[in-house]
């Protein structure tokens, strides 16, 4: 049987312990004479703090510690923010790991409790007083730039953290001409704050080995070397004595990659305890504490000509940071935002104003997409209400306006070159394959009994597997983004290989097998994909921008065929025949012409590891390691189509039909990227339809627990049909792309664009997300009391 | 305050004094070894704890300890007979029916109790049957598929 899988939607590998209940998350991590922290987040959204009083709980039954701001004080550095925005006056705010002055959101600890049983120490936090001095809240991003607004920090004016602005063309000239003798349509749009939701919330275990002074921290994170990285400097443990450890993680969308307080403060308890601390996060703290998405408001403005043809695009956005800025917070609405604002088009002049702004929410992190779905909204919205302007069908404009197919290398007026992509064949495709103009003529038949079809479509190009290094240091990202593998071939043939990447449910144990599989010709099942331990892996950057298989993954290919470079030399050796003479195919070396001369990878394995026969100069032993940095991000791309039916009458939608075509170049295992791309698309519904945190008036979350944030469930949803298109990128020696955040970057406005779609015979032209029944339904009534 | 209970857990009986605050799902959970039945949320949203009690599914979240004294239950641990897989867990893995696993015991015997009720449900009948159980991975397309196909499946046996 052969062993090239690329390419075949094998089972994963990751499911049989998943299955059976077998898998080790961190809260299953159990240890002997382990204590149990809980924190005590502040009540209040912004506050003094003028006194907390934890004598009574500190005597309560159980209880070993309690520990606030001023117990720390030394001992624990403030959170770091590890992506300095340069050329946009960034300020970074002080955030304390327990706040000891001043609280700033509800998700601020103000004190920990460790007890001997979890239930013991969650007591203790009632029995906590804390005395505080309520301060005004904020948590519009819009409204907290205003002056006289309630201010977040001391020394940071407007609650201002960034203006950050990219330009390119002369947008001004574009608008100037296009006021006088063409069109430009305006939309503010609210992309509103929304909270990640893994299923797992996070959790950290840390176990302290006084006499070695190690430390050992298991950490629900999409990234735990760079957890190492901070960790060791706000906690003060060596960078060489602190040993991370990613066990089964269950999803992060976003949300576990920062590095967070209660990490920090559960390894403060365990130093200072001298016991293994576990602390896990309930889900309504997740909710007040773990990084939300999104929210910006947006005042965008699109210029064109009468024939539809783009000349120019101008925006300001509000960025809420929420109070603190996270680990990698000033990229999201910035560099992996504004960059993308040409999407798949010849835009010949773009401005945008970023201003990130402080509030009193949860911090605003990467969540799934990242800066991108903001983006493609803008554009795709816009696009949508251009046509309607014109008359056109919104998918002649997009037609109209694409970059041509090109296959290496694309420069766009924001400064990034693409790499490949034919956006009109990806449309085309999608449109035939959905039968677009059956579509539309059924809906031009008219509402049935007062349901109103709509078709939404919009195409996308996003930038991801982050990314060349250099670039990252340019942009101010304070690490690398380059991964790395090791690939080692035990004498019987099987693999391990060790990667710095950590992925969490996205099945890279599998697809990276079926890489090394296909290169070196084992089987796959003899290779052992080997993540998540800072301790055995080599350095890497982490899981998030869809960057495992594009970056990791090409690392992996590059490693592999070093090792499949020394087996040839090794073979040729051994079957007395020169370099240049030999052949390689599916997994054996032979002497060209004369198939039968040949030696299998098994046997060179054995060979090199016993190293009895080498060839004068050659090391023994089967072993490569590659740090592979990319010379380009790459840039996946496609176009989605959704048809709804909207009831007048109550104002519900019904998604009745969903296609995603994307085309992330050549796919290793095409189940595995259709499950991304279901995932993806339904996260991006969620946003369009139903899923909103919600603040009051003192910024209190009044969407703070499960109960009442409406995530997607599986009775409100249709099938999702997923369809491919593949062009290679250019520069990656595998030619894939990533497609881990594509689904959510095209599929909100394509729902959004269908019910609007739906809506416009009525004349609703605008409705802010998500699109409920109650705010479709006054949508409805307001356009026909007009 | 303790109370002496006894509950079967995947055919072994255990007797523990619990606190009658207990939740049943920190009870499995802290039995040892049984730590697949999920804590995913404190509201009974998310489904990840569902087990069985006496054969029916429960959200061992919103179950006391001591409510489950003299039960049988079933967790993810005890469906597979020894080697061989349920045929959920089968099809959960061959259908690509999960991908971060959290939800997933959850989801399986939130599924074992659909398929106990209705042996061949229609899509929709899948999808409202498993609305109280998240999965923030999946899109729930592929965990459609697979509880169909374990419908099939035993359908043709």
């Amino acid at each position: 049987m052969s062993t090239r899988i690329f390419g075949s939607g094998i089972r994963r590998r990751e499911d049989p312990r998943l299955i059976t209940g077998s898998a080790t998350y961190t809260d299953d991590i159990t240890l002997p004479d382990m204590a149990y922290a809980a924190m005590l987040r502040s009540s209040h959204a912004h506050a003094k703090i003028k006194s907390i009083d934890t004598s009574q709980a500190a005597s309560a039954p159980g209880v070993l510690a309690v520990y606030t701001g001023a117990d720390i004080e030394g001992q624990l550095q403030p959170v770091p923010c590890a992506w300095l925005l340069p050329d946009s006056d960034l300020k970074i705010a002080d955030y304390p790991c327990i706040a000891k002055d001043v609280v700033r959101y509800t998700g601020d600890i103000v004190a920990v409790a460790v007890a001997d049983s979890p239930y013991e120490a969650y007591d203790a936090l009632d029995l906590i007083e804390v005395d505080y001095e309520p301060l005004p809240t904020v948590t519009d991003p819009e409204a907290a730039a205003k002056p006289g607004a309630p201010q977040l920090h001391e020394d940071i004016e407007s609650n201002q953290a960034f203006h950050w602005v990219v330009a390119g063309g002369d947008v001004d000239a574009a608008f100037t001409e296009a006021e006088a003798n063409g069109v430009v349509v305006k939309e503010r749009i609210l992309q509103q704050r929304l909270i990640p939701n893994a299923m797992e919330t996070r959790a950290a275990v840390a176990q302290y080995n006084r006499a070695s002074g190690e430390l050992t921290l298991w950490n629900t994170t999409q990234n735990p070397h760079i957890v190492r990285f901070l960790c060791s400097g706000v906690t003060g443990v060596p960078e060489d004595k602190l040993r991370v450890i990613a066990p089964e993680v269950g999803g992060g969308f976003g949300s576990k990659i920062a590095v967070y307080p209660a990490d920090f403060v559960t390894v403060f308890c365990a130093k200072s305890l001298g016991r293994p601390v576990k602390w896990t996060e309930t889900r309504s703290e997740n909710y007040h504490a773990t990084t939300h998405g999104r929210d910006h408001v947006q005042n965008v403005e699109l210029a064109a000509t009468k024939d539809g043809t783009i000349t120019g695009l101008r925006c300001t956005v509000h960025a809420g940071m929420g109070a603190y800025m996270s680990t990698a917070a000033p990229g999201i609405p910035t560099i992996l935002h504004g960059l993308m604002l040409s999407g798949c088009y010849t835009l010949p002049a773009v401005k945008e104003d970023v201003y990130g702004i402080y509030t009193n929410g949860v911090p605003v992190e990467a969540y799934r997409g990242a800066g991108r779905p903001e983006a493609t909204f803008m554009l795709e919205r816009l696009i949508d209400v251009l046509a309607a302007k014109l008359d056109l069908d919104p998918t002649d404009v997009r037609m109209k306006n694409f970059i041509p197919k090109f296959d290496n290398g694309h420069d766009v007026i924001t400064s990034l070159t693409y790499d490949s992509g034919d956006y009109p064949g990806g449309l085309t495709k999608l449109l035939e394959h959905t039968g677009y103009k059956a579509l539309r003529a059924k809906q031009a038949e008219g509402p049935r009994n007062g349901k109103y079809l709509g078709i939404g479509v919009s195409s996308y190009v996003e930038i991801c597997g982050l990314g060349p290094s250099q670039v990252a240091g340019a942009i101010g990202f304070q690490g690398g983004l380059w991964e790395s593998a090791i690939v080692r071939v035990h004498p019987t043939g099987k693999v391990h290989v060790f990667i710095g990447a950590s992925p969490h449910g996205q099945g890279e144990e599998t697809t990276f097998a079926q890489i090394v599989a296909s290169e070196i010709g084992v089987d796959v099942n003899d290779v052992k994909i080997i993540h998540g331990d800072t301790d055995n892996t080599p350095m890497g950057w982490g899981t998030y921008g869809s960057r495992t298989t594009a970056v990791g993954g090409a690392a992996l290919a590059v490693a592999v065929r070093k090792i499949r470079d020394k087996a040839k030399v090794l073979a040729a050796h051994l079957l007395e025949a020169s370099v240049e003479d030999m052949d390689y195919d599916d997994g054996k070396f032979f002497v060209k012409g004369s198939p039968d001369k040949s030696k299998t990878i098994q046997d060179i394995a054995l060979m090199a590891n016993v190293a009895w026969n080498m060839p004068e100069g050659m090391e023994a032993g089967l072993e490569a390691s590659t740090f592979y940095d990319p010379p380009n991000f790459v840039f996946p791309y496609g176009s989605h189509l959704a048809v709804v039916e909207v009831d007048t009458e109550t104002g519900h939608v019904e998604l009745t039909k969903y296609t995603a075509l994307d085309d992330c170049g050549p796919q290793i295992n095409p189940t595995i990227v259709a499950g991304q791309v279901h995932g993806g698309v339904v996260q991006g519904i969620g946003q369009a339809l139903w899923e909103e945190a919600v603040y009051d008036d003192n910024a209190q979350l009044i969407t703070g627990s499960m109960l009442d944030y409406a995530l997607p469930r599986a009775d409100r949803l249709p099938p999702i049909e997923v369809i491919s298109t593949v062009t290679p990128s250019p520069h990656h020696p595998l030619g894939v792309k990533g497609i881990g955040e594509a689904g959510t970057i095209a599929s909100t406005v394509t729902v959004y664009n269908a019910v609007l779609d739906a809506l416009r015979p009525i004349g609703v032209t605008q409705i802010d997300m998500p699109l409920t029944p109650e705010r479709v339904w006054r949508a409805i009534q307001g356009a026909k009391g007009n | 305050m303790r109370v002496p209970i006894r509950i079967t857990v995947n055919g072994r009986p255990y007797e523990r004094e619990v606190e009658p605050r207990l939740l049943l799902v920190h009870f499995i959970r802290d039995l040892g070894a049984l730590t697949g039945t999920k804590v995913g949320c404190d509201t009974s949203q998310c489904g990840s704890c569902t087990v069985l009690i006496d054969g029916v599914s429960v959200k061992s979240c919103t179950t006391l300890a001591v409510q489950a004294d003299g039960a049988s239950l079933t967790t993810i641990e005890g469906l597979a007979h020894g080697a061989e897989l349920h045929p959920l867990q089968e099809s959960f893995w061959n259908k690509h029916g999960l991908q971060c696993g959290f939800c997933t015991p959850g989801m399986i015997m939130a599924s074992h109790e659909l398929l106990r009720t209705n042996a061949n449900p229609s899509e929709a009948e899948v999808r409202h049957g498993l609305e109280g159980n998240m999965c923030r991975c999946t899109g729930y397309h592929n965990i459609v598929r697979a509880v169909q196909d374990a419908a099939a499946a035993a359908a043709g046996k």
